[in-house]
């Protein structure tokens, strides 16, 4: 998608990011660099929906690297994925409570919005049920 | 007025960038794998994951470096097949660390990422309804998601068991041109084989080579061959056995629980087929 400024016959560039979506729309604005000219595209929530969907970042914002980013991001209920560090360290809990050990670091590890649980996260949650 | 072709760039977004990017990092993941094969069916219910799995584990018994990607998102079942289910994915250095299942076939599914076992997959949206608007185009930026973040490593066999549909493959083409072979599944049904048909047709259409048919449940019905009417060579027969089924339930590959069998014979016969 592009915005031409019609009176200029200029192409307009990104003059605000998008922020992420808000009630199911996203928002940009765009800026004619000859006349200053300003217009806003505003989606709905099937358009916003659609955009994310492609897996790309709008408005000159990096991209996120981390491996399965959208699917991870999109999916209603998904497990936490723990890096390979972690998975081991708490392979050490004894098998009786490690369930309940997992169950517990992903509890403080959603509450904070942690999107995996490594072994920082792990010393955290330790810290935070001892503390 | 300038027309879209004249105005360079997109306003500050890259998306074409980004698009190629993502591209050039899962072509950069295919290049240590010799084969990339997808199983494919027009019609459901006919085994492509039983054959996924068989095959993989035939692959795996003859020591080839064997993984499976489980492209049926909504569908998933070789997590369960390839004894796998309950485990989780890992992050690695290099990305998603696959399931190391039974004979050390490596699984990528979506079952390994959702909460419990048999969990539907249900998509955050702003818009919950209408989702037919969106829902493809999220599916297959998954499914490059899966194939191009996991960690892979050096394979002989990545095989890619597609959710049943005519067009899949070419869906599948266009999203991951080095999945370049594939074969058709069917089952002794006229039904069966005339939906299975018309994904013969479209694969041909494209640049990919088809290696054959697998006919399924061979001799269920009786002796119909329409495996032979698809007018592609046919890899092998695999007669019925309700051992395949009971043995996909637990989680351990037929071939290799019952390797004396015909159906497993079967099994290695096209193993030998997708090897020449």
């Amino acid at each position: 998608m592009k915005f031409l400024c019609v009176g200029c016959d200029e192409p307009m560039t990104l003059a605000q990011a998008p922020d992420p979506p808000s009630e199911g729309s996203l928002s940009a604005t765009f800026r004619c660099a000859r006349c200053g000219q300003r217009v806003a595209l505003l989606t709905n929530p099937w358009e916003t929906q659609l955009v994310c969907s492609l897996g790309v970042a709008i408005g000159g914002r990096k991209p996120s690297r981390e491996p399965l980013a959208l699917v991870r991001a999109t999916l209603a209920d998904a497990r936490l994925l723990w890096t390979e560090q972690a998975e081991q360290r708490l392979a050490r809990v004894p098998e009786p409570v490690r369930p309940m050990a997992r169950a517990a670091i992903e509890r403080y590890a959603r509450e904070r919005g942690y999107r995996e649980v490594d072994c920082a996260v792990m010393d955290e949650a330790k810290a935070g049920m001892h503390g | 007025m300038k027309s879209y072709r004249e105005i360079a760039g997109d306003g500050g977004s890259d998306v074409l960038g980004q698009v190629a990017e993502r591209s050039a990092r899962l072509h950069a993941r295919m290049v240590p794998i010799a084969n990339r094969l997808a199983v494919m069916s027009g019609k459901g219910g006919v085994g492509k994951s039983t054959v996924t799995a068989n095959l993989a584990a035939a692959l795996a018994m003859r020591g080839r470096r064997v993984a499976v990607l489980d492209a049926d998102l909504n569908g998933p079942c070789l997590a369960r097949m390839l004894g796998v289910e309950g485990q989780r994915l890992k992050l690695g250095d290099d990305g998603i660390v696959p399931a190391a299942g039974a004979l050390g076939v490596k699984v990528v599914s979506m079952d390994l990422l959702l909460p419990e076992t048999g969990s539907a997959l249900a998509w955050q949206a702003p818009a919950a309804r209408n989702q037919f608007a969106w829902r493809g185009t999220l599916e297959a930026s998954a499914l490059v998601e899966f194939a191009g973040d996991t960690a892979w490593g050096a394979l002989d066999f990545l095989l890619i068991d597609l959710p049943p549909g005519a067009d899949r493959f070419a869906d599948l083409q266009d999203l991951l041109p080095a999945c370049d072979k594939a074969l058709v599944v069917t089952i002794p049904s006229g039904v069966a084989a005339l939906s299975v048909r018309r994904s013969v047709i479209l694969a041909r259409r494209l640049e990919a080579r088809l290696l054959g048919a697998v006919e399924n449940m061979a001799g269920l019905f009786g002796e119909e061959t329409p495996a032979q009417a698809l007018g592609v060579p046919v890899l092998g027969r695999i007669p019925f056995d309700p051992r395949i089924a009971q043995c996909a339930d637990r989680g351990v590959p037929f071939v290799g629980a019952h390797p004396d069998t015909p159906a497993a014979r079967a099994f290695s016969a096209i193993a030998d087929e997708v090897e020449r």
